[in-house]
């Protein structure tokens, strides 16, 4: 025999249901929320990328190419091919950089001037504006459909050295991360086709 | 008093004043140095140099636990910068990056005198034009990016070059301090200026952390749930000393009173208590002077063992006024005077011991039990007053008669109990004896916990492989490390060893330094080299000057010496590595494992042969490197200072033989040792069976067993002689005699000192089994006598 709601019990289900629709549908009404819940939807992500850098002391730019691999939520991988290959990896929060048979590791959080680097990229793919929102000051720009973030640093020892991080992206993907230096100095990172696994 | 009773009471008067005087200003030590052999080897001896004033020894290892995460961090970094300004310490490390910044600005200035990748090839065109490259194409990773504001003055990269060859400290940084890797603990290293062997020194550095973290706790709110937890070879040496202090004075406190209570319950005379504490006395303070005098300098686990003497001297004046006043000269002293020899001939036998502290327990036994004997014999009973009544124990003593009578059964138990023993010791014989040589330290199990979960927290394992290079002068050391480190880069790459540090690789030496300077062209050579050399890079020669006045500057510069490095990071680590003495100067390079801690025994191999291998004869004369096992060298001395104590006690159990041998028939001589090796065989069995291994103070307290035991053995001896004594008495003066002895040692038992701990576990049971067996085995005559 199916037991009876009381009637009273039904009303606040009701109302609980109503808060619970109410706050999805502001959340959604947020579209950094709303980009980083798209964001977050890819779990593993491979594709090229080619970074041109630009340094005042230096009469050309210098360029490089190679492979990134996220795996959510904390993996971040950037394989660097040419035109000398290496490799940084942040995992955990620890960021080590292998170069020949040589790596070397460190903590991220004992050298936040290089937060920057590799963090906004992985805080963005993750969509985890907690993290995101820890190390910079974040605005959004653009739409869905085009969408630019300008993520300044809190950090004074990294806003010494990075005035802006600028990633832009169309939907759920992300298309470049322009690193813009305090000494005028900026790098470029644009994203290519996905690869196979 | 008679007139040999004034002479007597002179002559202690003036002997013991002497020996107060050479007491009171005897040295006391609690460092490493009572476990290092008298006369050691050259490995030897370079292992206690460096345990004793070597780096490591200054180090003390400082951690910051509980509270809150970010206050901690705070106040640890707030207690390196006050410990800095101590000139106590030398450095003080908790991996800050200022002093990252400190060093890589010390290897910014020399890096053409410390970068090993300057040759004279480097410096021409093509190899300038490859080394820029290089340098231009790190210039995208996070490094690269840090080093991006020193290329126009390092385009050929040797700060990185020379960063890249340093091992960075594995340890996990917090909050801009050291931390352990679950984040529980904050934590700095402190370098003392005084040297490891100078415990008053640590003494007075430890005080000044303990003093500052205080300080510091009171200001920062929450600070009182901060707690601060040291270590290190100086904590130990100082914890030791203290804890030796402290246990002896309390321990010596707490069996002399429950001995004095037992003593009045016993006489039921005040005098005669205080009287039978003069011979311990006396023999403690001829104990102190004789070591002082024979070894210069008295350890304080040699005082530990002297509580001991309390157990045995107490007893010849237990003897004396218990047993009756007339048959004292005639059958109790000689009785007790063999009884004094025997124990002397076993702890004779400890005088040869190449361990100090088993070479000085053995001088301070002898010396002690003689004074006691003698202070007995010839002042003991002239101070006596005549009127002196201690209580008659013969009611004591004929109980005890009556139950030995009835104990003739048990007697043939004895040789089941033998057989037991004997089989309980086959069975465990594997794991009969303790190899380690910290079963010998004062310090508390605890500690050496906290010790090694510190060194792990800090990636600062016990090196346990050392290459430790010999020379007349520092030039030359580092000489020899550099040409042991190109063999040893051979063995890395060849995968035997995991890696090494060598003092090279923080100081070149002034020969390769020169040969640096010299592979840097002139100014005009090297900007014209450096135009061409740019030729197809993005760079112009124009914005380089910085690096052209840089390698102008360092063409003459004079070779670095370890006083230009003294108060860097790099300084730090070669003073680890490099100690000058006088004439001459020690290089150490550790060497690691692949895997693990341990080398394979082909590895070692290896290594030796790469050591010792002619054909690469070692460019500079005068020079001479070996291989030190650290682990291997302690087990060795600790195994072979338990072998000698055991062949070394065997020797005194022989000595005591051939003169109950000779002193009584062969005969007599047996049945006074039986009881007594009977009594050592069932200690033995019964600490194996507790779980307990056996080491060397063991084998010490079963001596001890024997020393004390061999009086209660020659007592009944003397009892089943036709002119026997008086059975009562005698029985009850043993009984209290033993009890003394019982209550001294298992006051010890409960040390938190390990050593002293086995020694009264060992004794205590030991003296108790000595008395039964020995009345048990008694020859039937005496029952009859006493009826």
């Amino acid at each position: 025999m199916s037991a009876r709601l009381p009637r009273g019990a039904l009303c606040l289900l009701l109302l609980a249901l109503a808060a619970l629709l109410a706050a999805a549908a502001s959340a959604a009404t947020d579209p950094l929320d709303a980009l980083l819940r798209e964001l977050a939807t890819r779990r593993h992500s491979h594709v090229a990328f080619t970074e041109v850098q630009y340094l005042a002391m230096l009469d050309r730019p210098l360029e490089s190419s190679g492979e990134l691999l996220y795996d959510a939520p904390d993996r971040l991988e950037k394989r660097t091919l040419t035109p000398r290959p290496e490799t940084l990896l942040l995992a955990h929060g620890v960021l080590s950089a292998t170069r020949g048979k040589r790596t070397r590791t460190l903590e991220l959080s004992a050298y936040p001037q290089l937060a920057p680097l590799l963090e906004s990229l992985r805080a963005t793919l993750a969509g985890d504006r907690s993290a995101l929102e820890q190390v910079f000051s974040v605005t959004l720009e653009g739409d869905a459909a085009r969408w630019t973030l300008h993520l300044t640093p809190r950090d004074p020892a990294a806003a010494r050295m990075v005035r802006e991080v600028v990633i832009g992206g169309e939907q759920a993907d992300l298309r470049s991360v322009e690193i813009l230096q305090a000494d005028g100095d900026r790098s470029l990172l644009t994203t290519g086709k996905e690869l196979p696994p | 008093m008679t007139r040999a009773g004034w002479a007597g009471t002179l002559a202690l008067a003036a002997l013991a004043a002497a020996a107060a005087g050479i007491a009171a200003r005897a040295r006391y030590t609690a460092d490493v140095s009572a476990f290092l052999p008298r006369e050691p080897s050259a490995s030897q001896r370079l292992l206690a140099e460096e345990l004793r004033s070597g780096f490591a020894a200054r180090l003390i290892m400082v951690a910051v636990e509980g509270g809150d995460a970010a206050v901690r961090a705070q106040l640890t970094a707030g207690l390196a910068r006050a410990l800095r300004a101590d000139p106590a310490f030398v450095e003080v490390s908790d991996g800050d990056s200022q002093g990252f910044a400190r060093a890589a600005a010390f290897l910014l200035e020399h890096r053409y005198q410390l970068s090993d990748a300057v040759t004279p090839e480097r410096f021409t065109a093509a190899g300038l034009h490859r080394a820029i490259g290089d340098t231009l194409d790190s210039l995208a990773s996070p490094e690269g990016l840090l080093a991006k504001p020193l290329f126009t003055a390092d385009p050929t990269g040797e700060t990185l070059h020379i960063l890249d060859g340093i091992d960075a400290p594995r340890v996990a940084t917090r909050a801009g301090v050291w931390s352990s890797r679950d984040g529980r603990r904050s934590l700095l290293i402190a370098q003392t200026a005084a040297a490891g062997s100078d415990t008053d020194g640590q003494e007075e550095a430890l005080a000044a952390i303990r003093g500052s973290f205080a300080a510091a706790a009171a200001r920062a709110p929450g600070g009182g749930a901060l707690r601060l937890r040291l270590s290190g070879p100086g904590v130990f040496a100082v914890t030791s000393r203290a804890l030796i202090r402290s246990q002896v004075t309390r321990l010596s406190a707490v069996s002399a009173i429950l001995i004095a209570a037992l003593l009045l319950a016993a006489y039921r005379s005040l005098p005669a208590v205080l009287l039978t504490f003069v011979p311990v006395a006396s023999g403690a303070l001829a104990g102190v002077a004789a070591v002082s005098l024979g070894f210069g300098v008295v350890h304080g686990i040699t005082l530990g063992f002297g509580v001991t003497l309390i157990g045995e001297a107490v007893d010849y004046a237990i003897y004396l006024f218990i047993q009756p006043r007339s048959g004292w000269r005639q059958g109790v002293w000689p009785t007790i005077r063999l009884g004094m020899l025997t124990s002397v001939c076993g702890f004779a036998a400890l005088v040869p011991s190449g361990f100090q502290g088993l070479a000085q327990l053995g001088v301070f036994s002898i010396a002690g039990l003689v004074a006691a004997a003698l202070v007995t014999r010839f002042v003991l009973p002239e101070w006596r007053p005549q009127a002196l009544k201690t209580r008659d124990l013969t009611p004591l003593g004929a109980v005890l008669a009556r139950a030995l009578a009835k104990l003739g059964l048990a007697r043939a138990a004895l040789g089941v109990l033998a057989l037991a023993c004997v089989l309980v010791l086959l069975a465990h014989r594997a794991t009969l004896f303790s190899r380690e040589l910290y079963d010998l330290s004062p310090v508390p199990h605890s500690d050496q916990e906290l010790d090694a979960s510190l060194r792990e927290d800090l990636g600062a394992p016990d090196a346990r492989y050392l290459i430790v290079v010999s020379a007349s002068d520092t030039g030359t050391a580092l000489e020899c490390a550099e040409a042991i480190g190109a063999r040893l880069e051979a063995l890395v790459a060849a995968g035997v060893i995991g890696g090494f540090e060598s003092p090279a690789q923080y100081l070149p030496s002034p020969a390769m330094q020169r040969a640096r300077a010299a592979s840097l062209p002139p100014p005009d050579e090297l900007a014209a080299r450096l135009r061409q050399a740019l030729a197809g890079l993005p760079v112009s020669a124009s914005r380089l000057e910085p690096f052209l006045k840089d390698v102008e500057k360092a063409r003459s510069a004079p070779p670095l010496t370890p006083r230009e490095l003294a108060g860097t990071p790099a300084g730090s680590a070669l003073d680890a590595l490099l100690s000058v003495n006088g004439d001459s100067a020690t290089a150490f390079l550790p060497v690691s494992a692949v895997r693990g801690a341990d080398l394979s025994a082909a590895a070692i191999g290896q290594l030796r042969a790469a050591l010792a291998a002619p054909e690469h004869a070692l460019s500079p004369p005068h020079a001479s490197a070996r291989l030190l096992d650290l682990k291997a060298e302690a087990d060795d001395l600790y195994g072979g200072y338990l072998t000698q104590a055991v062949s070394l006690s065997l020797l005194g159990l022989a000595a005591i033989l051939v003169l109950l041998g000779v002193a009584r028939s062969p005969l007599r001589a047996l049945r006074i040792v039986v009881p007594l090796a009977l009594a050592v065989l069932t200690v033995a069995a019964g600490l194996t069976l507790t779980g307990e291994r056996l080491g060397i103070l063991h084998i010490v307290g079963m001596l001890l067993i024997v020393a004390v035991g061999s009086n209660y053995a020659l007592f009944f001896d003397r009892l089943a002689q036709p002119a026997h004594a008086d059975l009562p008495r005698t029985l009850a003066s043993l009984a209290v005699a033993n009890l003394a002895t019982v209550i001294g040692f298992g006051v010890l038992a409960f040390s938190s000192v390990p050593v002293l701990a086995a020694l009264g576990r060992t004794t205590a049971p030991g003296a108790l089994l000595a008395l039964v067996f020995s009345a048990l085995l008694a020859r039937r005559a005496a029952p009859t006598a006493a009826t």
